[in-house]
């Protein structure tokens, strides 16, 4: 039997172009307007980044196998948010630094998730999920439920409206930033490193690579990026709220795995994932434009999951 | 040749660090409230803790065999939504044992749902589970749009209050249990168990129903999780659509805590009957401790994380030693 083969960022992006396309045939659709259209894609796209940067992390761990996942991103993402509005406090001055704390905290914490992973041999799930709640423990300590500061009016400017020919900053930013893991990932000694620690631990250590050593650098890594998302996330809301960053948590695993990065590791690409954090950014807007009742969005959100990954999410079978 | 002897030791019985690590929770527990082992806070932290205990049994059966469920929390809040929602405070005793039937075959057509899906048409369990997940809190939301509803107070009395031969209600039901599993054990269903988790390729390569062993633990965990549902729906005596979300992450921590590995293979039922405990236990003396709200939070995951660092950090300075 013969199996069409498309590739899954590939089927990502189309399902994404037919879905947006359908969409304008809703009542409250862009209908025949291209201009609506068009200006609803960007916004859509510029949506999309901040799923698409916190995924970035979620690829890195995951593909570099050993059940590699990270579900301390969420709240990596509120605690970095945070912090960049705190320290901000409206100052335009105050941004580099504030981004630099804000990576420079993710990458510590996605350093502890490593050491607890590698040399304590915690599972990766049980290890992240476990520094997400001493996470969130430590933001009820350190805010008690009340934030107070102001994102810089500089960093609106650049993530949230539109930089240069109407394009939103954050999608350039994006841009450069999925040209920048692709060098990673494709370009460099560490991501081949990547790969070859996730298809096989054992023959990677005997090929001279330092297992631990990377593992380490990719859950700080992972953090590092959660960190940078947090940085993005809070330039575009202008608010933060003690639960921001929970709602990207599973999307970007989702987005990981709808983008085809095998869960199991040793296996996936950036531009999948930002293909993935698409589909699921657009899917979510779609849901909610539509004004359905919110039981029937999470019901609809799980079915088109389980239809996606079905369609190209699945394991070799045992025969093979 | 001690370390080898310590390791040996250790090998044959995964359970010892749960063990111990109850000793120490039931210890200081006790420290705080020396009422502990009295009949009725005996009774009442048990009754409290048993839908915790129950998802988690059926977790560990889906972790055994290499998975992992994270749809459980909503299948427990769909149970929760119908009863309520079905029985309401007049219910006669034919009708609630009948709709008890049909929430039980709910959760573990929920529990087939995700078998068939990453059984039969292979797809990874965790991303699996986590759309069903959306679908079946949909359906409870659907069931329930807000929280409400009720059962008739003698259902719930009678959780409250049953105590055969003076020991709380959940002590029968893990027993049940625990014999139920020991009996599962002895079978050729139970030696399949392990090898599907320990090695699937080589259980399918000696013509082990790989398959249909998988499908199987997640009707196991959708079971569970129905039995589960009616106990928080006994323990709470109302509804929300929210009312299992929480059981998900305590079922797979208790999992962990009990010596059950996720990748599979290792452990079984017990330790993670009495990992929930431990969670349950740690989250009184948390609350009995008079920690400041804000901190509880912080100290419950970090006493978590601390708990499952120990095996490894004592592993750590073992190989320092030698």
């Amino acid at each position: 039997m013969k199996r069409i083969k498309i590739s899954p960022p590939l089927a990502a992006v189309i399902l994404a172009v037919v879905l947006f396309l359908a969409s304008g045939l809703l009542p409250n659709g862009f209908g025949s307007n291209a201009s609506v259209a068009v200006a609803q894609a960007t916004n859509i796209l510029r949506l999309s980044v901040f799923l698409g940067v916190i995924a970035a992390g979620q690829t890195l761990v995951i593909i570099s196998g050993g059940e590699g996942i990270d579900l301390s991103v969420g709240s990596i993402v509120t605690l970095t948010a945070i912090l960049v509005y705190t320290i901000c406090n409206g100052r335009d001055e105050m941004v580099l630094p504030a981004l630099g704390v804000a990576v420079l905290v993710g990458a510590a914490i996605g350093l502890l998730n490593g050491v607890g992973v590698t040399f304590l041999k915690i599972s990766p799930l049980v290890m992240t999920l476990g520094m997400s709640g001493v996470v969130t423990g430590l933001i009820l300590v350190a805010q008690h439920g009340n934030v107070s500061g102001a994102v810089a009016p500089i960093m609106t400017r650049i993530i949230a409206r539109p930089l240069i020919f109407n394009i939103p900053g954050a999608i350039i930013i994006w841009i450069i930033f999925g040209f920048a893991m692709w060098l990673l990932l494709e370009r460099t000694a560490f991501g081949k490193s990547l790969f070859a620690i996730g298809v096989n631990r054992v023959t990677a250590r005997l090929s001279g690579i330092n297992v631990t050593g990377m593992s380490l650098a990719t859950y700080a890594l992972g953090g590092l990026l959660a960190g940078l998302g947090g940085f993005l996330v809070v330039g575009n809301t202008g608010v933060v709220f003690i639960n921001i960053g929970n709602p990207f948590l599973f999307p970007s695993i989702a987005a990981v795995a709808v983008g085809g990065t095998l869960l199991s590791g040793g296996k996936g690409s950036y531009w999948g994932t930002m293909a993935g954090a698409l589909v699921l950014t657009l899917i979510t807007s779609l849901l909610t434009t539509m004004q359905l009742e919110d039981s029937i969005r999470r019901m609809v959100l799980g079915g088109i999951l389980l239809v996606m990954i079905s369609i190209y999410g699945r394991q070799r079978g045992f025969r093979q | 040749m001690n370390q080898l002897r310590w390791s040996a030791f250790t090998a044959k019985r995964p359970y010892l660090f749960v063990l111990l690590l109850l000793i120490v929770t039931v210890a200081v527990n006790f420290v705080f409230q020396p009422g502990l082992f009295e009949r009725n806070t005996l009774n009442s932290n048990m009754r409290v803790f048993l839908p915790a205990i129950l998802v988690a049994a059926g977790q560990a059966v889906v972790v055994l065999a290499g998975g992992i469920d994270i749809s459980v929390g909503s299948i427990v809040s769909i149970v929760n939504t119908i009863l309520v929602t079905q029985l309401g405070t007049n219910a006669s005793p034919e009708q609630t044992t009948l709709w008890m039937a049909i929430v039980l075959g709910v959760g573990m057509l929920a529990g087939a749902v995700n078998g068939f899906f990453i059984a039969y048409l292979r797809l990874q369990p965790i991303i699996t589970t986590y759309a069903t997940s959306f679908l079946y809190a949909g359906i409870a939301l659907y069931i329930l749009p807000n929280p409400g509803g009720a059962i008739p107070a003698t259902l719930s009395s009678f959780y409250r209050d049953t105590t055969p031969i003076g020991l709380p209600l959940a002590f029968f039901v893990i027993a049940v249990i625990l014999v139920g599993w020991y009996v599962l054990q002895q079978t050729r269903y139970g030696r399949y168990l392990y090898a599907v988790g320990g090695q699937p390729e080589a259980a399918y390569a000696t013509a082990v129903p790989v398959s249909r062993v998988l499908f199987s633990t997640y009707v196991i965990s959708g079971l569970m999780s129905g039995l589960a549902g009616i106990a928080i729906t006994l323990l709470l005596s109302s509804g929300n659509a929210g009312n299992g979300d929480a059981l998900t992450l305590t079922s797979i921590t208790a999992v962990v805590v009990g010596g059950t590995a996720l990748r599979g293979g290792i452990g079984g039922v017990a330790g993670p009957i009495i990992g929930a405990i431990i969670l349950g236990l740690m989250k009184n003396v948390i609350s009995f401790a008079n920690v400041d709200l804000w901190w509880q939070t912080f100290v419950n995951a970090a006493i978590i994380v601390l708990a499952l660092a120990a095996p490894g950090v004592i592993d750590l300075f073992r190989r320092r030693r030698l």
